[in-house]
């Protein structure tokens, strides 16, 4: 993004509007689906405006790690498919979906949303692994809060397969869910010249100077934090970040529960 | 012990339900999606459009370029490790001659078309399905094509010809188990640009399985033309 085209962007901000009407903190439509993939153990798939992105979760049964004997085992992967836009390519993961997928890996750790050790068979030998892939199916801007949100509701969704003599047996599909405590979601503030931005499109991605992705959970508690962007951001910046994440947050919690 | 059932109750020669959308992926040049039963693909076009490396330009003409996927949570039992394989890298190739036929690229040379498919839950049929969902994609895309491309997979359950083999039945073990022919048909010709196969047939079962798939492909056809039509043909 040229000079000019960045300062046509911030007339309109200054203005309290953005290129497709909405205001400043504003949201695309949200739509939520779950159960778009019968082959998952949980899915879901999120739109927000004309981003579309999923989520899957597979469970597996797996020894668990040394130090956590009796703990299940979580893993956030994200692929941006080169489907999704131009500007993705194939090959393993590039340094944007590998951030996409541990920001909303430590959102999803730190609230402790998922009680791991009641994903616990046997202590030492035997626990619940449970897998959530992040998947781009299109890229129209602010992929982070929407996989957060797709990851969230697929997890929500799953349900444990059937065990037989200690082995899984992904036929079976019982009704039990996977044990959730919290419900952390993600708002990522950019700032772009002085406005801060919600729910941005790729032009608005391309032309902010800073951003702070915030993983809030239903107590208002801050769970994760990522500052990005080349700019720095004073403190007086980040509190006014922080308080509008918190207050935008249950507007998205409220879509999945 | 026949086979004189299909597991999920279905005719011999009947396909599973189908749902065909054109245009699904705003940021692609084309897209489409496939579902038949529990097989979804997602296609998506992009270019013509320089092609990288450059050692792989060809002056004479653009190339396809096609790239299959299995998302992680798709598989039928444990998540399928992200990354490419040997399986996928072979159906890449076979879905490349699978379109090539109907494309006529001299005009782009040094470029590239690229063909994604992605699939978000499988139930067998997946390379069929991505390649007709590929089709439909390249039409969006407004790529001059001579014809579509429909495929399906035909083949023998224990003694019966079947048309779109479900995982249960190509798993079938009794009376000479099951055999599995993805083939991918030109709908106008009825020539055949994907034939892969295994299992044990007989000549005389193979041409008949092969006389089926041009018959459903035809099916399939129709399907994807309807699908296109709804996104280009404006309502009065």
């Amino acid at each position: 993004m040229n000079n000019e085209q960045k300062k046509h962007l911030i007339t309109y901000l200054a203005n309290g509007t953005r290129y497709d009407g909405r205001g400043l903190l504003e949201w695309r439509p949200i739509h939520v689906e779950t159960g778009v993939s019968q082959s998952a153990e949980g899915s879901a798939r999120v739109r927000v405006g004309k981003t579309d992105i999923m989520a899957g979760v597979k469970l597996a049964l797996e020894k668990p790690y040394g130090d956590t004997p009796d703990q299940g085992n979580l893993m956030v992967n994200a692929e941006l498919y080169p489907l999704s836009s131009p500007k993705f390519e194939t090959g393993p993961p590039g340094e944007q979906a590998i951030e996409l997928a541990r920001v909303i890996d430590r959102g999803i750790r730190e609230a402790k949303t998922i009680d791991v050790k009641k994903l616990c068979l046997k202590s030492g030998e035997k626990v619940w692994s449970v897998s959530v892939d992040i998947v781009t199916l299109n890229d129209d801007g602010d992929l982070m809060d929407a996989g957060a949100l797709a990851a969230l509701a697929a997890l929500q969704a799953a349900r444990f397969p059937g065990v037989k003599e200690g082995i899984v047996d992904y036929g079976e599909r019982t009704s039990t869910p996977i044990p959730i405590d919290m419900h952390p979601v993600t708002v990522t503030v950019y700032l772009i010249d002085k406005y801060f931005v919600v729910d941005p499109l790729p032009e608005e991605e391309e032309a902010a100077d800073a951003r702070l992705t915030i993983a809030v959970d239903e107590h208002g508690m801050v769970r994760a934090l990522q500052k990005g962007g080349a700019e720095k951001l004073t403190i007086d910046q980040i509190d006014k970040m922080v308080g509008i994440a918190v207050k935008k947050a249950p507007e998205l919690r409220k879509l999945i529960k | 012990m026949a086979y004189a059932k299909r597991f999920d109750g279905r005719k011999f020669d009947e396909l599973r339900p189908i749902t065909a959308k054109v245009g699904i992926i705003p940021r692609a040049d084309g897209s489409a999606m496939f579902q038949i039963g529990k097989t979804t693909a997602y296609a998506a076009v992009y270019g013509p459009r320089d092609l990288h490396p450059k050692f792989m330009q060809n002056p004479q003409t653009g190339i396809l370029r096609c790239n299959y996927n299995m998302m992680p949570f798709s598989g039928h039992g444990e998540r399928v490790r992200p990354g490419g394989s040997r399986r996928s890298k072979e159906i890449n190739m076979v879905m490349e001659k699978a379109l090539i036929p109907v494309l006529d690229l001299k005009d782009y040379p040094n470029s590239v078309v690229d063909v994604f498919v992605e699939l978000p839950q499988t139930d067998a049929g997946t390379r069929c399905a991505g390649i007709t969902a590929a089709a439909m994609a390249l039409a969006d895309a407004g790529l001059e094509m001579k014809d579509l491309v429909a495929a399906v997979a035909v083949g023998k359950v224990g003694d019966k010809v079947v048309s779109d083999l479900i995982y249960d039945e190509e798993a079938y073990e009794e009376e000479g188990g099951a055999t599995d022919i993805p083939v991918a048909v030109l709908p106008r010709t009825g020539e055949i640009t994907l034939l892969q196969l295994d299992g044990g047939i007989s000549p005389s079962d193979l041409k008949k399985a092969l006389e089926l798939a041009q018959v459903k492909c035809r099916e399939i056809y129709e399907i994807q033309k309807k699908a296109l039509k709804q996104k280009f043909v404006v309502k009065a």
